[in-house]
């Protein structure tokens, strides 16, 4: 057993907020800046070099890349041989979360009551997804998530008949009625299998997995690739102003499923896809 | 074709404005959200005064992240516009003839901009903090409980956007596609 005090969680926690809404991860920031060679029409290339120009300036003069520095997605892999010491740990996570939003001069970008809507004012409590894992370590992944995109993401109960063609469809069909209202480039999450719930949680972990990554088994890979080269295909383009780039990448993550089923789960996301992870 | 244009947006320069068109703006602009709209909307209901004069004027759909010592304004990138849809056309009845946002407009609003003559600009999404540098100077004039939602004034510079609905209803968005 290994002791962990719920301290270094809330600092570490705090710094990767802060980290993510200022910059992109490598992997990320090659697709957004190499963009703009792919781009065919004049005002996407002039869009995608703001957006290049944009990264820059975030990151010399100390300005969030995006004014929605998002809602704090937090998935934590915690190893069954670390005992958490301090605090409860999702007081911890929240306290963190309330210090990077506040020290950092992020937006507050949560209301309480989602009918009554008064703002929290310190863009807590976040989201937390747990998973207990071998080990005696802590995997924590910060993913501040924009709702541009959030709101035109899209869960569907597709019927095993439907298919490899079923889920494409399902997907071409998100990033067709996203358009213009997701700020594309986009980079698509992909949940299927599972069920209602794990379909959505898997497409959110998608967008979290390393851009320079494919999927190892073979048939989500290649269906990764084809779901790219069809998106990019659409004309949607930079801005939704029309152009070849649409979306920067596709991820997909599956899950068994239920034999009477096939759900899958779109999760879309702007170029700002932030995700900062640790091991603590 | 690029235009540079001042504040206040009169008739003379929304009619010179077609979809396509990579505009600059200087001038005084105003910003409102969701929450600033909502209530707007219910005080124009109730025959109250609003906070600013809408008469040729021209909404920033912002809600910036707060500003560092020394800066005017924090990351200042568009939001998506279609949440503002169902307040718009009382607002573009009332002077309005300006917007600046990104994404698509429901019908009831392009409907209501060829009536009245208005022009709806995108800026780039997710280019928040260059945007901010155009940004000269910014003051809170209503709602400042709301937070980042409050109705700011902005002084812009050669703010740059882009024409997507013109005054006759063209719209960017479905011509692109029309031509892919």
């Amino acid at each position: 057993m290994r002791n962990l005090h719920t301290d270094e969680i809330i600092k570490n926690i705090k710094e990767m907020c802060i980290e993510a809404n200022y910059k992109l991860a490598s992997d990320v920031e090659e697709r957004v800046r190499g963009a703009y060679d792919q781009e065919a029409t004049a005002l996407g290339k002039q869009i995608l070099g703001q957006l290049a120009e944009n990264l820059d300036i975030a990151s010399e003069d100390s300005i969030p890349i995006c004014q929605d520095t998002g809602m704090a997605i937090i998935f934590i892999k915690l190893g069954q041989d670390v005992h958490i010491e301090g605090m409860d740990l999702e007081d911890a996570v929240n306290e963190g979360i309330r210090q990077g939003y506040e020290e950092g001069y992020l937006r507050k970008s949560v209301v309480g009551d989602p009918l009554i809507r008064i703002n929290t004012k310190d863009n807590t409590p976040g989201i937390i997804h747990y998973e207990i894992v071998a080990g005696d370590r802590v995997e924590i992944t910060v993913a501040p998530k924009g709702f541009g995109s959030e709101n035109m993401s899209r869960v569907y109960m597709l019927k095993p008949s439907d298919g490899v063609e079923g889920v494409k469809r399902a997907v071409l069909e998100t990033v067709k009625l996203a358009g213009p209202n997701a700020c594309p480039p986009i980079v698509v999450g992909v949940g299927i299998g599972g069920s209602f719930e794990k379909c959505a949680v898997l497409s959110k972990k998608a967008l979290t997995r390393s851009m320079d990554t494919s999927s190892p088994i073979e048939h989500i890979r290649e269906l990764e690739d084809e779901l790219l080269l069809e998106i990019n295909q659409l004309g949607i383009g930079p801005g939704g102003f029309g152009g070849k780039v649409t979306a920067l990448g596709v991820n997909i993550e599956t899950y068994p499923t239920h034999i009477a089923g096939l759900p899958v789960a779109i999760n879309i996301c702007c170029h700002v896809n932030r995700h900062v992870s640790r091991v603590l | 074709m690029d235009q540079y244009i001042n504040t206040p947006l009169t008739m003379d320069k929304v009619k010179g404005l077609q979809a396509g068109d990579y505009v600059y703006i200087t001038g005084t602009i105003y910003t409102a959200r969701d929450a600033a709209h909502q209530r707007m909307y219910q005080a124009m209901e109730e025959g109250k005064e609003i906070p600013f004069d809408l008469k040729d004027s021209i909404l920033y759909y912002l809600g910036p992240t707060p500003a560092r010592e020394g800066q005017v304004i924090g990351s200042a990138g568009p939001t998506t516009s279609s949440r503002m849809d169902k307040y718009t056309p009382l607002l573009l009845d009332n002077g309005l003839k300006g917007m600046i946002g990104k994404g698509k407009r429901s019908k009831e609003v392009v409907e209501s901009m060829v009536k009245n003559k208005a022009v709806y600009f995108a800026a780039v999404g997710g280019a928040g903090a260059l945007l901010s540098k155009k940004i000269k100077a910014s003051k809170v004039i209503a709602y400042d409980d709301l937070g980042t939602e409050a109705i700011r004034e902005l002084y812009v510079e050669d703010f740059p956007v882009i024409v997507v609905i013109d005054s006759k209803g063209n719209n960017l968005y479905e011509i692109v596609l029309q031509s892919s």
